[in-house]
């Protein structure tokens, strides 16, 4: 008998892990908005709720998700590079192969359906580089709804290709000068021409971060990855995966991939943040390993800040890693002891960009090489027959132009050997 | 136990006035500086100080306080800071003083260590700008445990509902955002002030101050006929911003107090 592969529409988890009634997942979460936004939040999250429980709206989502991004996104064997680190085997999920070029779309999209369904005509966004722009920018112009974009100006420079693009899809690009002119001052400023725009604009958040329900909201728009990638990895391999790994910017596609494996709790899952010059250097975006609990843009998390409780610039070569701070549910996912996190530096992740073109012809983007880092030290010292499973979240055009620069375009046959910090493990 | 803001504002209703309250940052352009500006603010006859704690990430503010934010934060100004200048300044202000603030330096300090240094420094009232009532339960409880009122922001789109809820924790006076959106001059005052004043009045007795929006003498004309106090931020930021260097800061800006109080003056209706 042929065996005919059957496509099969997997829709994301709604509903299985809520935080209490006030946004709080353990003691990090909440609502911590001006009160101009604490109606519209409370709007957002009823009306979400109501989505969430809508077989229309999942019907309408699951839809999209099918036939316009591409989903399912596969899982791929990485054997060349497998081969090369000599541990275990290593698996990859394709979210560079989604519409738009990275998972930011199964968000954007999800949301975008919401603020149409609230009678939303106008939308609002924040991006650091780039990649959530041009997913929220493609699910406005798909649902015909107005769409301004709020980028640092160091990141409209860093990611001009993205700039271009939103811009190409109808989208207004505002640059943001204060600050460090990143993704915080970007969510900064968005979250001002919401606060004087609420009552016909919808604020369409990137990662799991923000006031509840974004954190919530987000996390399950993006768990169709993890719910996808436990039913193909069963599949390929035969069992569930020994380790799974993501990059940890706010934490929107590393929730999602874990989401799928969180009840699993023979998978380690470990959230790689950005290192970038080294934690010692005081130039990084490391939350885990330089930060401490604070109330930061609506969320009570760990963050980067000073003893008098500014927040402190982060540096990363990824400017979707550049933040000062992390989605409230991986804090908490770290105090149980659920995920680990750890750090690579920007020249590790550099070095992983370049080794995952040469040996299997993907550009990942810059933020996915800090999670590929992180596999290929961890599975050159595994055994044959451990599986390790990364989240690819992005591809890496946007990012051509930064690897150059840095000089690692041309290394010639400079396949070395990954060295994440396995030392500091939180 | 009446507070000093009780007092202020059960004054200027027996008088029938309408208060004035000011906000400047502290430390914009420096330390000393603010000190000079506080007490030239309070001899010019403004009725409640709003002393803004520089902050990294001012969502809730406009370009002009947070350039103050900026400036004040790069002459080294911190939430400590804040409170030894009020200290330094208490024993000539006759006006109440309230810190203005954002929820996390606040929270970096610690509630209790706070509220005990800022009840040494003479604080009469604090106001955090991302702290809405939801959150705020032990915040309250250990500000009025020290003496402090805690006072609550009211916007346009608060529920009646939740007014009440305020009403019922807050101390001192109600603070209400005349508009949606972020802190800033206007030339046009919002509509739809007096609606928003006129729900929070039939659940409360607390005095009602505005602000958000107003820089002119017309503006406080209108407040007068609702509300009990008018707030005056960004306007006189920006002409601290404008005048930082001169010698005359002082005098100017006790021009300013005169004009926005009693519309005499001139030069301040450029805008």
């Amino acid at each position: 008998m042929i065996k005919t592969e059957v496509r099969e529409r997997v829709n994301p988890i709604f509903g299985q892990r809520d935080p209490d009634d006030r946004g709080y997942f353990g003691t990090f979460g909440g609502c911590f908005v001006p009160e101009t936004l604490v109606a519209p939040v409370e709007d957002l999250a009823k009306a979400y709720f109501e989505a969430r429980s809508d077989p229309k709206f999942k019907n309408q989502l699951g839809e999209l998700l099918d036939r316009y991004v591409g989903r399912p996104t596969p899982i791929y064997e990485a054997k060349r590079l497998s081969q090369d680190l000599g541990g275990a085997r290593l698996f990859l999920k394709r979210e560079d192969l989604a519409h738009t070029g990275a998972h930011k779309i199964n968000n954007a999209l999800g949301q975008a359906l919401l603020a149409a369904r609230m009678g939303k005509g106008r939308v609002v966004a924040e991006t650091g580089a780039g990649q959530h722009g041009v997913a929220t920018a493609t699910a406005c112009a798909l649902l015909g709804l107005k769409c301004e974009v709020y980028m640092g100006a160091e990141d409209m420079k860093r990611q001009a290709l993205n700039v271009v693009r939103m811009r190409l899809l109808g989208a207004t690009v505002s640059p943001v000068h204060s600050g460090s002119q990143t993704l915080k001052d970007a969510i900064n400023e968005a979250m001002r021409d919401w606060v004087a725009n609420v009552q016909d604009s919808y604020y369409l958040l990137g990662s799991v971060l923000g006031p509840h329900p974004y954190p919530l909201m987000v996390r399950e728009f993006q768990s169709v990855i993890g719910a996808e990638a436990r039913q193909q990895i069963l599949e390929v391999s035969g069992g569930l995966p020994d380790v799974v790994v993501a990059c940890v910017g706010g934490g929107s596609n590393a929730l999602g991939i874990f989401d799928g494996f969180v009840k699993d709790s023979s998978v380690r899952l470990i959230g790689v943040e950005a290192g970038g010059e080294a934690i010692s250097t005081g130039r990084h975006a490391a939350r885990f390993a330089g930060g401490s609990v604070g109330v930061l843009q609506g969320t009570r998390s760990v963050i980067l800040q000073d003893t008098d409780g500014n927040v402190e610039l982060t540096h990363s070569v990824s400017a979707g890693l550049d933040y000062a701070a992390v989605g409230p549910e991986h804090a908490w996912l770290r105090e149980l002891g659920r995920a680990e996190y750890v750090w690579v530096t920007d020249t590790e992740a550099l070095e992983a960009f370049g080794r995952l073109a040469r040996l299997e012809g993907i550009i990942p983007a810059l933020e996915s090489a800090h999670a590929l880092a992180k596999a290929e030290a961890m599975a050159s010292k595994m055994e044959k027959d451990e599986v390790v499973l990364v989240n690819l979240s992005g591809r890496g055009d946007k990012d051509v132009e930064i690897v150059a620069e840095e000089g690692f375009d041309d290394l010639g046959t400079g396949c070395k050997q990954g060295a994440s910090q396995e030392e500091s493990r939180a | 136990m009446s507070s000093r803001i009780s007092r202020v504002f059960s004054d200027l209703r027996k008088k029938g006035e309408l208060g004035l309250v000011t906000y400047v940052t502290a430390g914009d352009p420096n330390l000393s500086r603010s000190a000079d500006i506080l007490k030239t603010l309070d001899q010019a006859g403004a009725d409640v100080l709003e002393v803004g704690v520089p902050f990294s990430d001012p969502l809730a503010d406009g370009p002009v306080i947070q350039r103050a934010s900026e400036r004040a934060l790069a002459s080294g100004t911190t939430l400590t800071q804040t409170l030894e200048l009020i200290k330094r300044v208490r024993a000539v202000v006759q006006a109440p003083i309230v810190v203005f603030s954002y929820a996390n330096p606040i929270l970096r300090i610690g509630l209790e260590s706070f509220a005990a240094n800022a009840s040494e420094a003479g604080v009469d009232g604090v106001l955090v700008l991302d702290l809405p009532i939801e959150e705020a339960g032990t915040f309250r409880h250990t500000l009025v445990e020290a003496g402090i009122d805690p006072i609550f922001l009211l916007s346009p789109t608060t529920t009646d509902l939740r007014i009440r809820q305020a009403a019922e924790l807050g101390r001192g006076f109600l603070y209400g955002i005349s508009r949606l959106g972020v802190t800033g001059a206007r030339s046009e005052m919002a509509t739809g002030v007096r609606g928003m004043v006129r729900r929070i009045r039939s659940v409360t007795s607390l005095p009602i101050a505005v602000g958000f929006g107003l820089s002119h003498p017309k503006h406080l004309q209108e407040i007068g006929k609702c509300a009990d106090a008018a707030v005056v931020g960004s306007a006189l930021v920006e002409l601290i911003a404008q005048q930082a260097d001169s010698e005359d800061l002082t005098t100017v800006i006790e021009d300013f107090i005169a004009w926005l109080k009693g519309g005499k003056g001139e030069g301040m209706d450029g805008s």
